[in-house]
């Protein structure tokens, strides 16, 4: 389970995220909704701590996942990567082999028997609905896959390494609706092993996709509920103008 | 105004055109029935297809708007009542048109003005037209405030239908050459109630559509 507890974030003197508290529980799609720039990204990427290299960045409260605060300082940011997997906007796959580039991350993380990697590049590329469409050119150029394919070849990659938790930073907004709907149909499918948090600014696959949804603006977390409620009878006058197109 | 307001606009406009009709629909089959009216009666039979036309209509731009539009909250409320709202007017233009018949086919020709007034036709109607007014208002000014005063007019139907149903039977013991003719009238007296139903059936969804909240069973399981 991932808990923030009054999460504050700051770029210098800019408040980008205000005091959210959320918990989210394990196996389960939590969609972050809002408008561009209202935080939801740099809250996304709290979670495995990529704004650390950040020149005059800060952060106070705590983001607890399975009970221990991932800011302290005994967490391994390498381990905690390797537990809380990444997917960005614009599939980034390393100009490799579609093979390599799922068992990349195996390799930098010191495993050498050749069967385990063989084996886990298959079961990560049939995790993401891959392993059909590329198991005869596993060594061809990641680059010869269509946008759609690459996207789940890098979902494979961050899931070779057997996280339990995957970040997805709009992961479909730069695919075609095909593409989309077998990106939504594998979060769906993944939920059972892994718990999903995903930013989109996609509503209907925010609605689609999760259980639970968070919308943020202006760095507040306004309303965060189950997706149904959220889509059908939202608490928040805010929340309602957003979903509706109401807003601004 | 934006794109997916004026959308909304419009069928709700289209909603209240066909809420007036047929409100003049149930206005007028009071008067024919009270004055005996048969042009008015016809009036409203070949009317009564412009009410079916409104439902489907009503049916077609509501697919429409959440096929496109993919609303949510309020908005997707909103197309979800008004399908169901449309489908309850129709009903209630429906009854309205069955009362038209009643008068334009002389069912009951030795109808008096005594046993219609023993039976409160005329209060029945006139509550049933204030049901359909409240209903219209709230549904304009987006206000529930009276959502109980039309369920509570409602169980004033229900308690009237009641009464009739042991009036017509005495009158069927005084006048037995009557039972046909009363066994219609109470068919007749029958619609009245339905409409109230279909009224109240309203109010909940403009419920729905406002709050988001469901009334529907809720109340009846209570009582």
């Amino acid at each position: 389970m991932i808990e923030a507890k009054n999460i504050n974030f700051y770029y210098g003197s800019f408040h980008a995220i205000k005091d959210v508290n959320m918990k989210i529980e394990a196996n389960s799609v939590t969609a972050l909704i809002g408008p561009s720039g209202c935080g939801k990204s740099t809250y996304l990427r709290l979670f495995n701590r990529m704004n650390d290299e950040i020149s005059g960045a800060k952060l106070t409260g705590e983001c607890l996942i399975d009970g221990k605060n991932i800011y302290s300082k005994s967490t391994q940011v390498d381990i905690l990567r390797k537990n809380v997997g990444m997917v960005f906007q614009k599939p980034n796959p390393f100009p490799k082999s579609i093979y390599e580039n799922v068992a990349y991350g195996l390799k930098v993380n010191g495993e050498k028997n050749k069967t385990f990697i063989e084996n886990k590049v298959e079961e990560s590329l049939t995790s993401a609905a891959l392993w059909s469409e590329v198991k005869d050119k596993l060594n061809k150029s990641a680059f010869e896959l269509s946008g759609g394919q690459q996207q789940r070849l890098c979902i494979a990659r961050a899931l070779a390494v057997s996280p339990s938790i995957l970040l997805m930073d709009e992961p479909a907004s730069a695919l075609d609706p095909i593409s989309t709907a077998k990106i939504e149909e594998l979060i769906h499918d993944l939920k059972r092993h892994y718990t999903i948090v995903i930013v989109t600014h996609n509503m209907q696959q925010a609605a689609r996709v999760s259980d639970k949804t968070g919308f943020f603006m202006y760095g507040e977390l306004v309303e965060y509920s189950d997706t149904k409620k959220m889509f059908l009878a939202p608490e928040k006058v805010e929340t309602q103008n957003y979903i509706t197109g109401r807003f601004g | 105004m934006k794109h997916t307001e004026k959308e909304i606009f419009s069928l709700k406009e289209e909603v209240k055109l066909m809420w007036k009709l047929v409100i003049a629909q149930v206005e007028n089959s009071k008067k024919a029935l009270l004055n005996n009216d048969l042009e008015l009666a016809s009036g409203i039979i070949s009317r009564e297809v412009d009410v079916n036309t409104f439902e489907l209509k009503i049916d077609t731009h509501c697919e429409n708007f959440i096929a496109l539009y993919s609303p949510v909250a309020i908005d997707l409320r909103l197309a979800l009542s008004l399908i169901k709202i449309s489908s309850e007017l129709e009903r209630i233009g429906d009854f309205a048109e069955g009362i038209a018949r009643f008068v334009v086919h002389k069912e009951c020709e030795k109808l008096d003005s005594q046993l219609l007034a023993d039976l409160k036709i005329e209060k029945i109607f006139d509550i049933l037209i204030g049901m359909l007014l409240d209903g219209f208002v709230a549904f304009e000014t987006e206000q529930t405030k009276v959502s109980e005063r039309i369920i509570a007019k409602d169980r004033q139907v229900d308690e009237i239908y009641h009464r009739v149903f042991n009036i017509l039977a005495d009158y069927m013991k005084t006048y037995p050459e009557m039972a046909v003719c009363l066994l219609k009238v109470m068919l007749l007296v029958r619609k009245l109630e339905r409409i109230g139903d279909h009224n109240n059936n309203i109010i909940e969804e403009i419920v729905f559509f406002v709050e988001a909240k469901v009334l529907k069973h809720t109340r009846k399981a209570s009582e």
